[in-house]
């Protein structure tokens, strides 16, 4: 194809043959991008605040002088002037026309060009300028929309492909990279901004992003700006090793220093292209430059660079899930998930569940990734609750204060879809089997996602007895996957532990089958340990020993239970044993928490008669000091003899008085009060789990912090202290809309409401929710709090009460509780 | 104009006095502080310590005073930067680790995310203390000294000056930190200030 076939800009060209035509002529030589554009902008009077792209308006003549003369520097790239076009910072109507123009500036500079070569126009993409919640304000799902209208406006006047370029964080990399798939059929790149410390600014490393876009089908991946190109050489070394898919690298010129009022750049034309050529020896196929480079960078380049042989990109083994932060990867060393976040047989979870109670689960995920498993299973699938609606609450929830990967358990594929699209990374997927309808459903899933999932050997005639079934079912799927596209990397066979109880042949013949899939397959395998034991007694013992049996035939990752000191004995065992704990480290740190649990337990079982009245003044009195292991551990003594509400009412709620008016007296402060509430939170836990019939509890209270402020320290004290002394407490986070707050008071029939705020900016949304509230439910009486708040201006916006601190919120709350059982 | 600079640091000096100041106990119990070194413990490396600045000249223009990236009419602005030609405009950031870390002890463990919130308020102002007194030592070689700094909100200089501060430092792309609708920054243990340049000889008063 020549450049010929797109030069009616304004009609999209043949997509296909354009498409093969970039990603093929990559495949045999080395792509040359282009440099700088803001720095030439500047130097040509581009006043600071003013927007770039309305030059392509205002200045189309300028715009193409800086294409062109890159073109003629030797580019076959070029990107457009739109680095930040989108309709957070334009209007509809301006942002189409700066990309019509655009684009076609561009094309225009290309076919002016005489030099010999291809030449492209990719449609750039940078930042929406917005940060995506739970940390800013933007929605994932609004920065799809953002990025994918841009996309298709770019497809629409004629783009040869589209250039996501300086992300610097991974979930808008994701956002951008779907909304681009979803509105166009031009070949992707993405390329990231990597910091001194090789990671992006929120923390993702090369190997996190390298999983996820990959695993989402971006055609080309890398890095740009930031640094200079001696700087991104150790992140480039990673994207070598790893990446199946051509690499991009477009550094700064150097670093930035201030030079007489002007800011320039620490490498010369020269030293940029002597500090390239190494990388493109080493296999990195497009280049180019970034802030403070200039054509004379891409010639000095192009001209050092372009006798070298450009290297094949080759498939990696690569098999790998990731995080907001890192990848996990499979298949070096076995990988512990931890099975803990399912309602299966747990009552307190399935009542954590019901009630929406996602701070119980999130703290289950906390416990778990103390206890050392790599990936979280996440399954929260009950009958009575919205599925796809809660797995994509707590998928939210987890990945914004939990590292670790994520497993995405459902049967439901709605709500598997859901997860995976707002999933922060490339997921485990669970599951997929040999049932052509699974197939059918998950595997379309599994391309446009990416994933790494886990596939069942099982098919319409159920389980097969013997583990040479179950390696034929293990083909049929891989050879399914094959016709999707997904490679087998991406899948990991879990060949089925059932219950030794019942055939007991059911063990060995697993065994048998985590052999033959490796061996014959030379695929990853998984298996869910714990139902090996299933209707035996003690089943650790069982369950532990099979894992070993497991681990022994080379299994890659197996979904148990990391709080069963039998199971993480055995993994750390195996690994010091076969050599894959350098220096025993994990097995000398696994150690190190073990004895402890040994001594509790001791502790526990030495006493067991002493006398109550002694244990009962000293639960009030670890309270008060604010003692939570002590606390726990005399609240599980004193309930074997005691009842629960006694304990709760002769013990807790007296410490937590003392400590009340030790607050208002100024002799304890907030630290302290709060110490106190977090330990008699764990005794209540401890009569939670003991108790057969539910505590008479106060009246209900909605809580939130209002809209626009996502500061909520303060709301979660007062929430703390509120269940403490008996109240159901419905938490609806931060940043809540005062229509939802407004539903939720109606929805519970909540009795008061305890609105936070701490911005002054954020005190006109909690007015508005109070409109909304006097007028859905008229009786609830509403308090509010927070930094910037006082008297006066609670009474302004209508409040009924004003609560200058925890304590007082809680005084108040037991009054409108004694008022309505007047 | 020229483009912001962008500096980043070690992890300064803890000041254990300073934490205990933001938690309004000055004597500390033995419970507090355990748990006080248990935060400090799980705070090292999940921070990031980034500043981006400009050098801007300033000058009055009638009733207002010309900052280079707003123009304003704050009497108290004025004190501060009476007699000084220049400002150093800067943000200076922490990292979205800190927002992480917080709200993962948030709802469960408020004690905690009460006492990294301190911990975290004693990072930044220490960041902006490494980066004021570095300044302040180049201005010194310049034959100028620097005055304290100064922010949007404080006083009389209206919060709202903060979308000219970003539109003039872009630190979302320089150093990660984004301004919300409701002025609010994230992630939220960032800050911005001016610190005022004034020549020591030659008193060249706007």
């Amino acid at each position: 194809m020549t450049i010929k076939l797109c030069k009616n800009a304004g009609f999209a060209p043949n997509l296909f043959e354009v498409k093969m035509k970039i990603t093929e002529f990559l495949k045999e030589n080395t792509l040359y991008l282009d440099g700088g554009m803001g720095t030439l902008l500047q130097g040509m009077g581009l006043a600071p605040g003013e927007l770039p792209e309305r030059w392509n308006i205002k200045n189309p003549e300028k715009i193409k002088s800086i294409h062109r003369a890159y073109f003629d520097a030797g580019c076959n790239v070029v990107n457009t002037n739109t680095f930040g076009a989108n309709s957070l910072k334009l209007s509809k109507e301006e942002l189409e026309e700066i990309i019509r123009s655009a684009v076609s500036i561009a094309r225009s500079a290309a076919e002016e060009c005489t030099l010999d070569g291809e030449r492209w126009v990719a449609l750039d993409i940078g930042p929406s300028g917005k940060m995506l919640k739970p940390y800013g304000e933007l929605e994932f799902e609004e920065a799809v929309r953002v990025f994918g209208e841009v996309a298709a406006l770019g497809e629409k006047y004629g783009a040869d492909l589209i250039f996501i370029e300086t992300m610097s964080d991974s979930y808008e990399t994701k956002a951008a990279l779907l909304g681009a798939k979803e509105n166009s059929t031009l070949p992707v790149f993405v390329s990231n901004a990597y910091g001194i410390d090789g990671k992006l600014m929120t923390g993702a490393d090369p190997l996190a992003m390298i999983a996820m876009l990959e695993g989402m089908g971006a055609d080309a991946i890398g890095a740009n700006c930031s640094v200079g190109p001696e700087a991104l050489a150790p992140v480039m070394e990673k994207y070598l090793k790893y990446s199946s898919v051509p690499i991009i690298l477009k550094p700064n010129a150097g670093l930035p220093k201030s030079e007489n009022g002007r800011t320039v750049y620490d490498i010369s034309p020269e030293e940029f292209a002597r500090q390239l050529a190494p990388l493109v020896t080493a296999g990195v196929r497009a280049v180019g430059g970034c802030c403070g480079t200039t054509p004379e960078y891409i010639k000095a380049l192009v001209d050092t660079t372009r006798s070298i042989a450009p290297v094949p990109v080759t498939e990696k083994s690569f098999s790998a899930v990731s995080s907001y932060t890192h990848a996990v990867e499979l298949g070096k060393s076995p990988i512990l998930i931890g099975e803990r976040i399912n309602p299966t047989g747990k009552k307190r979870f399935k009542e954590a569940l019901r009630a929406s109670d996602l701070s119980y689960i999130v703290g289950e995920g906390i416990k778990q990734e103390e206890a050392g498993v790599s990936v979280l299973d996440v399954n929260v699938g009950l009958p009575e609750i919205d599925e796809k609606q809660m797995l994509t609450r707590v998928v939210r929830e987890l990945q914004a204060v939990i590292d670790l990967p994520l497993q995405i358990d459902t049967s439901s594929t709605s709500a598997m879809e859901a997860a995976l699209r707002i999933y922060n990374g490339k997921a485990m997927i669970n599951s997929v089997s040999g049932k052509a309808e699974s197939m059918r459903e998950v595997f379309p899933l599994v391309k446009k996602y990416g994933g790494l999932v886990v596939a069942l050997t099982l098919d319409e005639d159920g389980i097969p007895k013997s583990a040479e079934d179950r390696l034929k079912i293990a083909e049929k799927i891989l050879s399914e996957a094959n016709k999707y596209g997904i490679k087998k990397k991406d899948i990991i066979f879990d060949p089925l532990a059932m219950a030794v109880s019942a055939d007991s042949r059911a063990a060995a013949e697993t065994l048998k089958a985590v052999s033959l899939i490796r061996e014959k397959l030379c695929a990853l395998t998984s298996v869910g340990v714990s139902n090996v034991s299933f209707g035996l007694p003690m089943r650790d013992a069982i369950n532990s020993s099979f894992f070993t049996l497991a681990l022994g035939r080379g299994l890659s990752a197996a979904i148990m239970n990391p709080h069963s000191d039998e199971m993480m004995r055995a993994y750390y065992c195996y690994k010091a044993l076969v050599g894959q704990d350098e220096s025993f480290r994990e097995y000398i740190e696994y150690t190190a928490r073990a004895p402890m649990l040994k001594v509790a337990e001791s502790v526990q079982n030495a006493t067991r008669t002493e006398d109550n009245e002694q244990f009962s003044s000293e639960l009030v009195r670890a309270i008060v000091k604010g003692m939570c292991a002590p606390t726990r551990e005399l609240a599980e003594k004193l309930i074997k003899f005691k009842a629960p509400l006694d304990i709760i009412n002769e013990d807790i709620v007296p410490a937590l008085d003392k400590v009340g008016e030790g607050f208002e007296k100024k002799t304890i402060y907030l630290p302290g009060l709060l110490m106190s509430a977090e330990a008699a939170a764990s005794a209540f836990e401890v009569i939670k789990a003991h108790s057969t019939t539910e505590s008479a509890e106060k009246c209900t209270v909605v809580i939130a912090t209002v809209e626009g402020d996502i500061h909520d320290i303060g709301k979660n004290i007062v929430k703390l202290l509120l269940e403490n002394y008996g109240f159901k407490v419905i938490d609806l986070g931060r940043d809540v809309k005062g229509e939802l707050i407004a539903e939720a008071v109606v929805k519970h029939s909540a009795a008061l409401v305890g609105l936070s705020a701490l911005m002054t900016t954020t005190v006109p949304a909690m007015e508005e929710a109070i409109r909304l509230i006097r007028e859905r439910a008229p009786e609830c009486k509403i308090m509010v709090g927070g930094a910037v708040l006082t008297l006066e201006y609670a009474e302004k916006i209508g409040a009924d009460k004003y609560g200058k601190d925890a304590m007082e919120a809680v005084r108040y709350a037991l009054d409108v509780d004694k008022s309505i059982n007047q | 104009m020229e483009a912001p600079l962008v500096r980043e640091y070690r992890a300064p000096e803890i000041n254990r006095d300073e934490i205990f100041r933001y938690l309004g106990q000055r004597r500390p119990e033995e419970q507090l502080s355990s748990l006080v070194e248990e935060c400090i413990k799980e705070v090292d490396g999940a921070l990031s310590y980034k500043v981006c600045y400009a050098e801007l000249s300033i000058k009055a223009e009638g009733e207002l005073l010309d900052l280079g990236f707003t123009k304003t009419d704050s009497r108290a602005l004025e004190r501060v930067l009476s007699g000084c030609d220049s400002i150093v405009l800067f943000a200076a950031t922490l990292g979205v680790g800190a927002d992480r870390l917080i709200m993962r002890y948030s709802a469960r463990n408020p004690a905690k995310a009460l006492v990294l919130d301190a911990i975290f308020t004693e990072r930044i102002e220490a960041l902006c203390d490494t980066f004021c007194l570095e300044i302040k030592k180049e201005m010194e070689r310049r034959g100028c000294e620097t005055q304290k700094r100064f922010s949007a909100g404080y006083a009389d200089f209206p919060l709202e000056a903060q979308r000219d501060v970003f539109l003039c430092l872009t630190p979302e792309k320089n150093i990660g930190v984004h301004l919300n609708s409701t002025l609010l920054m994230t992630p939220t243990k960032s800050v911005t200030a001016i610190i005022g340049i004034r020549k020591i000889d030659e008193k060249t008063a706007f």
